[in-house]
């Protein structure tokens, strides 16, 4: 038997945004198994919610993560809406999807920035930011902030995008689907990224299935799931595609997200087109009381909130399960058997938002 | 295909202005709505304490006996809670953000506001 040797991957790793610490045990170059910890960065945002009045929470709750800080928000609005049994303004549920598709633009943009930086890429990883930076101005004209937007309040949304404002938001979009293409090519047909990607971290439909992949990372692998199917906001009301690869490997996982960033384009489109006039919230009365589970399609995959209150302005308990910790045990598999050179690709792969992860 | 892509963009940046600003001799993009900083009309406050009650990062001291408000600005998350609730509207958001320090301080402003005399009952100017 070839000695086994322990490579510490992380917490602090070039390629890694944030910090995960991954013991790579190796044979010689492969890689036979891995050991995750997590942990860094932990900052109690569950237990915060034990003192902050629930109107207040969903500041908090946009900040779990900082790149798709607004689908937080409006998930946690969602569910604590449900509780209060509260009718939110059609108007402002339109608004929520528009806004829930842009940062899906943006999150999509910055990992395709990021995967090119992790196989070497230096240059791909600025245009991809350069063109986020046009998705992050709209976000600023119509919000107020780039990356934690505060849009979203219980009963509805805080701010209102006037009519020349979405034909100028639709509009704009016709330039960065533009660009977005030239990117994307380069990204699914340059030779120097396939060969980085292609048959690299395969994961098989049966193994995300079983380990319970979400997201993107279910979806390169044949798994047909998008919560955005369930019809939560205004998804109902659109049409969308679900887009899934069958290779299971890094380059479908790329493929994946490179074509969201169309179908994102496409459902902002038809929401803008949609969008009915009318008011943006409605007054919210009394305190929670009751239990709800309620789910949202993230970037990276599926998000659950569990939200329970008991009749107080305070919330008993708030469970936050966020799509990066579920796609752990899959990233564990993709990475048994791969050459220790791939596991920065692998690991960028799954699009992990480590923050969102500890909370 | 993939390489015409590539010549294609970095002919296109070669030749079109910068794509980033050449930050101090330009100023920093802002929009209208940009939450920057939270500034206070310290003659209109009132005093009531609702944004120190409704700040999520407690970042907000009123104190209603010496007249003062206070913010932490390393404190403050520029979440906009305050300005919308403030029952005055004597908060208001700057789009510029605030500047950087060298270390955690307090910013104390004395609120200047006089409450002013109750108008005398009309019965009573009668008598």
């Amino acid at each position: 038997m070839t000695k086994q040797i322990i490579i510490p991957f992380g917490p602090q790793h070039p390629v890694l945004p944030e910090p995960i610490h991954l013991d790579l045990v190796l044979e010689d170059e492969r890689v036979v198994d891995v050991i995750p910890s997590i942990g860094y960065i932990h900052r109690g945002f569950e237990k915060l919610v034990e003192k902050r009045e629930f109107t207040e929470y969903v500041y908090i709750a946009e900040r779990t993560c900082g790149i798709c800080s607004f689908i937080h928000g409006m998930t946690y609005c969602q569910g604590i809406e449900k509780i209060m049994n509260i009718e939110v303004p059609e108007r402002a549920v339109f608004l929520r999807t528009v806004w829930s598709e842009y940062s899906r633009m943006h999150s999509h943009l910055l990992w395709l920035g990021l995967f090119a930086d992790s196989f070497g890429f230096e240059n791909l990883f600025m245009n991809a930011w350069r063109i986020r930076e046009r998705v992050l101005d709209v976000m600023e004209q119509t919000t107020g902030g780039r990356v934690i937007q505060g849009a979203c309040k219980i009963g509805g949304v805080r701010r209102d995008i006037s009519g020349e404002k979405l034909d100028e938001m639709k509009k704009g979009l016709d330039g960065i689907e533009k660009e977005i293409e030239g990117l994307t090519t380069v990204f699914l047909r340059d030779d120097s990224v396939r060969h980085r990607t292609k048959d690299v971290g395969v994961l098989s439909k049966e193994d995300a299935y079983h380990l319970g992949a979400v997201g993107p990372t279910a979806r390169a692998s044949g798994v047909d799931i998008d919560l955005r199917k369930t019809g939560y906001a205004a998804y109902g009301k659109l049409k969308l595609e679900t887009i899934t690869e069958s290779g299971g490997d890094c380059y479908a996982r790329c493929v994946v997200r490179s074509r969201e960033l169309f179908t994102s384009m496409d459902i902002i489109r038809q929401a803008i087109g949609k969008i009915p006039e009318g008011p943006i919230d409605v007054k919210v009365t009394g305190t929670p009381n009751g239990e709800y589970f309620t789910r949202a399609e993230q970037p990276r995959g599926e998000l659950v909130h569990y939200i329970k209150g008991n009749g107080t302005k305070f919330l008993v308990r708030s469970r936050i399960r966020t799509p990066t910790l579920t796609n752990i045990p899959p990233l564990i598999r993709m990475l048994q058997g791969c050459e220790l050179a791939d596991v920065p690709v692998i690991v960028l792969s799954i699009d992990p938002c480590i923050s969102c992860t500890e909370r | 295909m993939a390489f015409f892509e590539m010549v294609k963009t970095a002919l296109r940046t070669v030749l079109n202005r910068p794509a980033t600003i050449l930050y101090p001799a330009e100023p920093a993009k802002k929009t209208a709505l940009t939450r920057g900083h939270v500034t206070i009309d310290e003659s209109k406050c009132i005093s009531c304490g609702t944004c120190q009650r409704k700040c999520p990062s407690q970042a907000l001291v009123v104190n209603k006996e010496e007249k003062t408000w206070q913010i932490d600005r390393l404190r403050c998350v520029v979440c906009n809670s305050c300005v919308d609730t403030c029952p005055v509207k004597c908060l208001f958001m700057d789009t510029q953000y605030s500047a950087p320090v060298t270390s955690r301080s307090v910013e104390t402003v004395t609120i200047t506001y006089v409450k002013p005399p109750k108008p005398e009952k009309k019965d009573e100017a009668a008598v």
